[in-house]
């Protein structure tokens, strides 16, 4: 499984994704998967794209429920940003329209250029935030959208925690 | 359409995820080819019933007969009316005439083509680990049950806006549906905001292509209306000067016209009228069908989703953000991806195994 960002770096190449990715690799090779945490799609205000900020139990002695909150209501509001309905996405829309939208062959949609802000916003929570800690968060829209996927890592013993701790040197921890 | 219409590029990030070498300026297409014995694209694995072309670009239903014939039907109706008719209209009465034509003309393909190509808005399948997660979520919630039996269907409800939702639990995809979704039956997929299956443009109607099928079925009722209409103008000058019969003995191919203009008008026009119905009031084919939001089911039945105003109801249909397509159909296959098999190692430790096994 992978959390990597790869649809959103269709069409431009991030300069730091390969390094971090990298040592998130490691993280990934050095520790065993040892379950799965699924943050399901709140509803509750329509078909927009909105994650339940609920906290889930597995996660409770891994980390702190404030960062994860915060970083589930950012991907919210990202999420509300690329489907706000406006002048700028009317102002798309009809010029989309008029050119039978053959003009999003040169330039990408607003829905696509926040996909990849999201995408750079995970690769740094999971730098930051999460890898440290053992968790890896996987970009909803490799699962279509439905979940935000948290991976659990068990350390494998002395050896693992210093290449993890190795990984987290870059961040600055 | 996808930005999947653009270069390639993503495939050097995943050649360097699989080879741990982060190779900077990988960005030569072949790499995954010459390294790798065989690589898949998703689309190839695709667990739907539908076509695809072009490499994964072009996506189109199972049965398309019925798209060649509409495809056949424009292009022949309109080629009689810009070979035979618009050369007399020209010179008589506007050049004018041909030219709005020929925009109507190229407006109507454009749209009928990118809503039969594009991704409607299918839900991928859930991942082993998504489905047994769910599982898991409904066996505690039913309780436990005796082996062999079957559990009552499986639904969430959820409030939106007030009005009370169910949502279903699709045993085929393996998720629970989003509100609006459903599943088509022809194409085997979950689509969000399913509007119906259209024979005609051989794919689904959801939430990526309503659009483009709306102003299509909109588009071809002009350009039936306009087709129609300077036929008959054609035909009643030509009338003026040599006589009716030797008006039609002239220009033949007028009559096929009217008669597909004809019979066109009454169906396509009628149908436009029901979407923009169904879109000033932000239902779906299926919703209506249904009556889910009629006064008659209950006297508190509304449509939640309806933003309460016609003219946002329609700049949202129309106008509103394209969202991008969840399949990823050229996106390419990861071998550690765990595939849709069956795993009996229990929670949570199934894809641990592949992992080491990739690992050692």
């Amino acid at each position: 499984m992978s959390s990597a960002p790869r649809t959103a770096t269709e069409r431009t190449k991030l300069p730091y994704c390969h390094e971090s990715f990298h040592n998130l690799q490691e993280l990934r090779h050095s520790a065993s998967l040892a379950n799965k945490v699924f943050i399901q799609r709140d509803y509750t205000d329509g078909t927009v794209c909105k994650f339940q900020t609920k906290f889930p139990s597995e996660l409770d002695s891994r980390i702190e429920r404030t960062l994860f909150e915060d970083t589930v209501k950012t991907l919210n509001n990202y999420y509300a940003e690329a489907e706000k309905i406006g002048g700028q996405s009317y102002l798309e829309g009809c010029l989309a329209c008029l050119t039978v939208y053959l003009i999003f062959l040169c330039i990408e949609t607003r829905y696509e250029k926040v996909l990849k802000k999201i995408s750079r916003y995970i690769q740094e929570q999971n730098e930051k935030v999460y890898a440290p800690r053992g968790l890896l968060i996987t970009d909803p829209i490799e699962r279509g959208m439905r979940v935000i996927e948290i991976s659990v890592y068990e350390d494998r013993g002395s050896s693992a925690s210093s290449s993890g701790s190795s990984t987290t040197s870059s961040s600055g921890r | 359409m996808t930005g999947n219409m653009h270069l390639g590029v993503e495939e050097p990030i995943r050649e360097c995820q699989y080879n741990q070498i982060c190779t900077h300026n990988s960005s030569t297409m072949d790499t995954p080819h010459t390294k790798k014995k065989k690589i898949k694209r998703k689309w190839q694995v695709f667990p739907g019933r539908n076509k695809f072309y072009c490499n994964g670009r072009i996506m189109m239903a199972k049965q398309t007969g019925v798209f060649y014939l509409t495809v056949v039907l424009i292009l022949v109706t309109s080629g009689l009316f810009f070979a035979f008719d618009c050369p007399f209209l020209a010179s008589n009465l506007t050049p004018a005439i041909p030219a709005i034509g020929g925009v109507l003309f190229i407006f109507v393909m454009g749209m009928l083509l990118r809503a039969s190509f594009s991704d409607p808005g299918v839900l991928p399948r859930a991942t082993p680990e998504e489905a047994a997660d769910i599982e898991r979520q409904i066996d505690t919630a039913n309780g436990p049950s005796g082996p062999g039996y079957r559990p009552p269907p499986r639904t969430r409800e959820v409030l939106i806006n007030g009005q009370t939702v169910k949502l279903k639990y699709c045993f085929t995809c393996k998720i629970f549906r989003p509100p609006r979704a459903s599943h088509c039956s022809l194409c085997d997929n979950c689509v969000e905001r399913f509007d119906h299956h259209c024979p005609w443009v051989g794919n689904c109607v959801g939430r990526r292509n309503y659009r483009f099928f709306y102003l299509f079925i909109l588009s071809l009722s002009l350009l039936t209306i306009f087709i129609f209409a300077f036929v008959i103008t054609h035909v009643i000058l030509r009338s003026n000067r040599t006589g009716f019969l030797s008006a039609l003995k002239d220009s033949p191919a007028s009559v096929l016209e009217v008669v597909v203009c004809f019979f066109s008008i009454w169906s396509i026009v009628g149908l436009s009228g029901f979407h923009t119905y169904l879109i000033s009031s932000n239902q779906t084919t299926n919703e209506d069908i249904k009556g889910s939001w009629s006064s008659k089911r209950g006297k508190g039945n509304y449509n939640p989703y309806s933003y309460g105003n016609l003219i946002t109801n329609c700049c949202a249909a129309l106008c509103g953000p394209l969202p991008p397509s969840l399949i990823d159909r050229r996106g390419f296959v990861q071998p550690d991806t765990p595939q849709p098999v069956a795993q009996t190692n229990g929670t949570g430790a199934c894809p641990s195994n592949q992992v080491q096994s990739h690992m050692t």
